[in-house]
């Protein structure tokens, strides 16, 4: 039951950093919350059993992901207008 | 409500990840389709994407099941020593490479659905780079990842091109003069400055910067 | 139209959600992806056949390596792609850039860099060279691995870690894991089994046929390895400069 809880406390909270990633006009924040986003499906896939997917998210959508997002909005314009 | 065999008990109680996983997939959908801001986009399209690999690692799940990785008593590798039963023996329990029994499979989670999405997952990045690329590829053309900016500057290069050729002759040499305003030239290098070779390109950013000189002067 | 794009949205979302309904229960064992032969004999005869306790492994790189070898080659494409996207900015004059960093690099920073970047490139050693029997492997280790490089070029300049690692010695690496990994299948092929059939390569490694292929198993992920890490630094050092290769965050 208590793993149940955490599944789908983790759920609810992915899919509020997915509106709230795409609803700030800040780029960045939308990078930064974008991050939070992949580090809770990573939590979810190791609560899952799927140790090695949840290894690769952590790394790989975490980290690179968002370090290359912020790296392209320095280039560009912060701002969005949607 | 919430009563046995309902749809929405099936739904959001007994499966609620293939809920979760469709809701995502939704949310990822609509802001592809109409975010207009091309970074939005992409991180729409990453939502899109983690959604697909959440269903297919909700696939591979099974109830009392461990990680794929094979327990003490089933590794290969195995040389175990069992503290409990410690009669004076030295070493411990030698576990060879064995097949596994129908029950003793069903310890562990499906392997198979993780091994396709974390080839995934790496590619995904790859692709978002390029994508990336292209978006910083696109703002030194243009000058904006908006997509309605982006549009109207596209359509104003189209309209120029499709100008007679007596109309363009007296465009550009307003464009000359244009360029030769002191306050102007500043931004017209900046201008040119990340013009690609692509002529088309060329012409749209000076039409732009055309159209932004009464703006200016005011 | 806001309402005409949430039209396919509501459909695609609707459709689906029927088709939910209908999957079988949630962790049923039985279910049909569970129960299939496929996956039933991956997790019962890995250990036979390869003698590699984790599972995730022996399949990525063993049994659906033909698959993993073209994955490996995408991530490579698309690096050669943002190269060929971004590349020669160094001809044009830079654009204007919206945020430009003059301060030199922060004391603290380069300090906790120092310490830190060897530990991380330990880690991804040990993440690339354990995969077999944890959670890791080649992708995993050679993320980490690029992330040590784009931590050089947070901290200090994109200068530093480029004088380090330069987009030719990238390229260079990153083809020479695509080479590594095919290599690998051309040899099993030329000792007589089929492409990418590790056990072949008993006969010039002193162990056995499980041994063999799980020696071999290694040796593509260090090629994954390769590719990934490379690929990852180039992506960074170009996206992060629109491909001037200088400045940098």
């Amino acid at each position: 039951m208590g793993l149940e809880l955490f599944n789908t406390f983790i759920l609810l909270l992915l899919v509020v950093s997915a509106l709230a990633a795409l609803r700030v006009r800040d780029l960045v924040t939308a990078a930064a919350i974008f991050g939070v986003y992949s580090f809770l499906m990573c939590l979810l896939w190791a609560e899952m059993g799927a140790v090695d997917v949840a290894f690769t998210e952590a790394t790989v959508g975490a980290g690179i992901s968002t370090v290359v997002l912020v790296a392209t909005i320095f280039n560009l314009k912060r701002k969005s207008n949607d | 409500m919430f009563e046995e065999g309902s749809v929405i008990n099936e739904l959001l109680i007994e499966r609620l990840n293939y809920f979760i996983y469709v809701v995502l997939l939704m949310i990822g959908l609509h802001a592809m389709i109409s975010k207009r801001n091309l970074i939005k986009k992409l991180i729409g399209m990453s939502i899109f994407q983690t959604a697909i690999i959440l269903f297919y690692v909700s696939i591979g799940v099974k109830d009392e099941a461990t990680i794929p990785i094979y327990k003490a008593n089933h590794d290969p590798h195995g040389s175990h020593v069992e503290h409990g039963e410690a009669n004076g023996l030295t070493g411990g329990v030698l576990y060879g490479p064995k097949a596994l029994k129908k029950e003793e499979v069903q310890e562990y989670a499906n392997p198979l659905p993780h091994v396709l999405m974390l080839t995934a997952i790496v590619v995904g990045v790859a692709t978002l780079g390029l994508a990336l690329a292209l978006c910083q590829r696109i703002y030194q053309g243009y000058g904006t990842i908006e997509e309605d900016e982006l549009l109207v500057k596209i359509e104003r290069a189209d309209a120029r091109k499709s100008l007679s050729p007596i109309e363009n002759s007296k465009t550009s040499s307003s464009r000359k003069s244009a360029s030769q305003k002191p306050g102007l030239t500043k931004v017209s290098s900046v201008m040119k400055s990340s013009i690609s070779t692509n002529p088309s390109v060329t012409k749209s950013k000076k039409a732009v910067t055309h159209k932004k000189q009464p703006k200016g002067k005011k | 139209m806001k309402f005409v794009s949430m039209l396919p949205v509501v459909a695609v979302g609707g459709i689906l959600l029927l088709a939910a309904k209908d999957f079988p229960a949630w962790g049923d064992p039985q279910s049909p992806a569970s129960s299939s032969p496929v996956s039933s004999h991956f997790i019962g005869s890995t250990g036979v056949d390869t003698e590699v306790p984790n599972m995730v492994t022996a399949v990525l790189a063993d049994y659906r390596g033909f698959d993993t070898m073209f994955e490996t080659v995408v991530v490579f494409i698309a690096g050669i792609a943002v190269l060929a996207i971004l590349g020669g900015a160094g001809k044009r004059r830079a654009s204007k850039r919206v945020h430009e960093v003059e301060a030199e690099p922060d004391l603290i920073v380069t300090n906790t860099a120092r310490l830190i970047v060897p530990v991380i490139q330990i880690f991804a050693f040990y993440v690339l060279a354990h995969g077999h029997v944890s959670p890791g492997g080649g992708f995993q280790g050679g993320v980490v691995m690029g992330a040590s490089f784009i931590l050089i070029g947070l901290s200090w300049d994109l200068e530093t870690a480029l004088a380090r690692f330069s987009i030719q010695r990238c390229m260079a690496v990153a083809a020479g894991g695509i080479v590594i990994y095919g290599g690998i299948g051309l040899l099993s092929m030329f000792l007589g089994g089929e492409f990418l059939d590790y056990a072949e390569l008993e006969s010039i490694l002193p162990v056995s046929r499980e041994m063999a292929r799980y020696h071999a198993m290694l040796g593509v992920e260090i090629g994954v390895g390769f590719t990934v890490t490379a690929i990852m630094f180039a992506l960074y050092a170009n996206l992060s400069t629109a491909g001037r290769l200088k400045g940098g965050l």
